[in-house]
């Protein structure tokens, strides 16, 4: 069995999803599974006419699922420079075979790869039956079509999601989404945002409606992290005519709205200035990105920040506009 | 212009591998204040920045960037770099100044995305 992968922080940082995958799939998803395997009683010229019917440069020798050795394109050329094709498999073959499990991580075999220079590699089962064959061909194969398969699996979840509101009848579909929102968490700051918009973008919104409400909801966000006492909520209701983003919290409360919209007008501490926010631009641009914007506050009750987008009508009646 | 010319041009190095060098980035924006870039930068832009905490990354996120290049050699921190890579979001840094990086891509022809202040959001985007 393999040992677990220990990296350091940096090198964590540097994986790719390739690499990721490469310890994600085992070697009996990308082996090839359909063996050609030579009889150690057949000839060298038996050999010679299987690897080039098949268009293979190597096979495994085996009696049943018993690996014995391996044969390589090399012997065949040393059998054939001796004048010596009648002869047997086994006079030629290499007995002492490099194998993998079936079970290990595809990233062994990348190792032992690089470690014996080797063409292809036996793979034996647990109980040592040898199962597949296995190339560096194989692994490009594989990892090839795993990252297809990510791929595809975002386009069908994209897809599902699209046809949310044709799927489902009611007198009024709304999807809600709802993101607390802690003060003073400025690492997580925009996560919420974040999968708002990839929310949106899911849903079938276009790539303006949905950057356009990701912004406001940024915004609006940031200031539930930099400027309330507690944090506070935000809730997405999705129609198929609209997007309506609202964040509401208990305080303090904003003492002059009008003063507040001014652009550039900023109450934020040196400290978030610093992080980057707090320049004053964060409702002037909430409210340049959305249709309605209504901002509602008091010291008793604290703050509603309410967002709307309005869709475009595709005069469809029940189909989603938001597709 | 292409990522990987960009990166080229501002001597910087490629902090998140799993970046397409030939992503075609449209424009450049510079800038600190993660606000003005929200404002008015365009889509499919370079974002030359002095910051280099995670708001950063989920900034670009949202402004539909394609590469944030970190300044003046500001080394990030694992957690920002680890974000970038999981939202795919290429990131590289370079030890040139934002001037000067602006100003060599410029050069190249690279246009500025930075949107005027008094545009309306339905026509500019």
């Amino acid at each position: 069995m393999t040992e677990s992968p220990v990296f350091t922080d940096a090198e964590a940082a540097k994986i790719t999803r390739v690499e990721e995958l490469a310890y994600e799939l085992v070697i009996d998803q990308v082996m090839t599974k359909q063996l050609i395997t030579l009889d150690p009683k057949e000839t060298m010229h038996a050999a010679l006419e299987k690897f080039r019917v098949n268009h293979i440069s190597g096979a495994p020798v085996a009696k049943d699922r018993d690996l014995i050795g391996i044969l390589s394109i090399e012997d065949l050329i040393k059998a054939l420079r001796d004048g010596r094709v009648d002869r047997r498999v086994d006079e030629y073959m290499t007995t002492s075979v490099i194998t993998v499990r079936n079970t290990d991580q595809v990233v062994e075999a990348l190792k032992t790869f690089r470690q014996y220079q080797v063409g292809r590699l036996p793979v034996l089962d647990p109980s040592g039956n040898l199962v597949g064959m296995l190339t560096k061909g194989d692994i490009s194969d594989g990892l090839l079509a795993a990252l297809q398969q990510d791929y595809e699996a975002e386009e069908v979840i994209r897809y599902r999601a699209s046809h949310l509101f044709e799927d489902i009848t009611s007198d009024r579909t709304s999807l809600i989404l709802r993101y607390n929102v802690k003060k003073d968490d400025f690492f997580h700051g925009g996560k919420a945002s974040n999968h708002i918009k990839k929310a949106l973008l899911r849903l079938g919104a276009t790539p303006q409606i949905a950057r356009q409400c990701g912004i406001a909801v940024y915004e609006a966000e940031m200031n539930l992290i930099i400027h309330t006492l507690h944090g506070g909520e935000i809730m997405v209701e999705i129609e198929p005519h609209k997007i309506t983003m609202e964040t509401s919290d208990d305080g303090p409360g904003i003492p002059d709205i009008g003063q507040a919209m001014q652009p550039g007008f900023s109450t934020a501490t040196e400290e978030v200035r610093s992080k980057g926010f707090g320049a004053g631009m964060g409702l002037t641009n909430i409210r340049s990105c959305v249709n309605e914007m209504k901002l509602v506050s008091s010291e008793e009750s604290g703050t509603n920040l309410l967002m709307v987008m309005h869709l475009p009508h595709q005069g469809h009646e029940g189909k989603a506009n938001i597709t | 212009m292409k990522l990987a010319d960009i990166i080229t041009t501002v001597e910087g190095s490629l902090l998140t591998p799993c970046a397409n060098p030939d992503t075609e980035i449209l424009g450049g924006f510079s800038g600190d204040l993660m606000s003005d870039v929200l404002a008015s930068i365009r889509p499919d832009s370079v974002l030359i920045t002095g910051l280099s905490n995670p708001q950063v990354i989920r900034t670009a996120l949202i402004a539909d960037v394609r590469l944030i290049v970190f300044a003046r050699g500001k080394q990030p921190s694992q957690d920002t770099i680890k974000l970038a890579a999981d939202e795919k979001m290429p990131v590289a840094i370079s030890k040139l100044g934002l001037y000067e990086i602006a100003a060599r891509l410029s050069a190249l022809g690279l246009p500025s995305f930075e949107m005027p202040l008094d545009r309306s959001f339905d026509t500019a985007l």
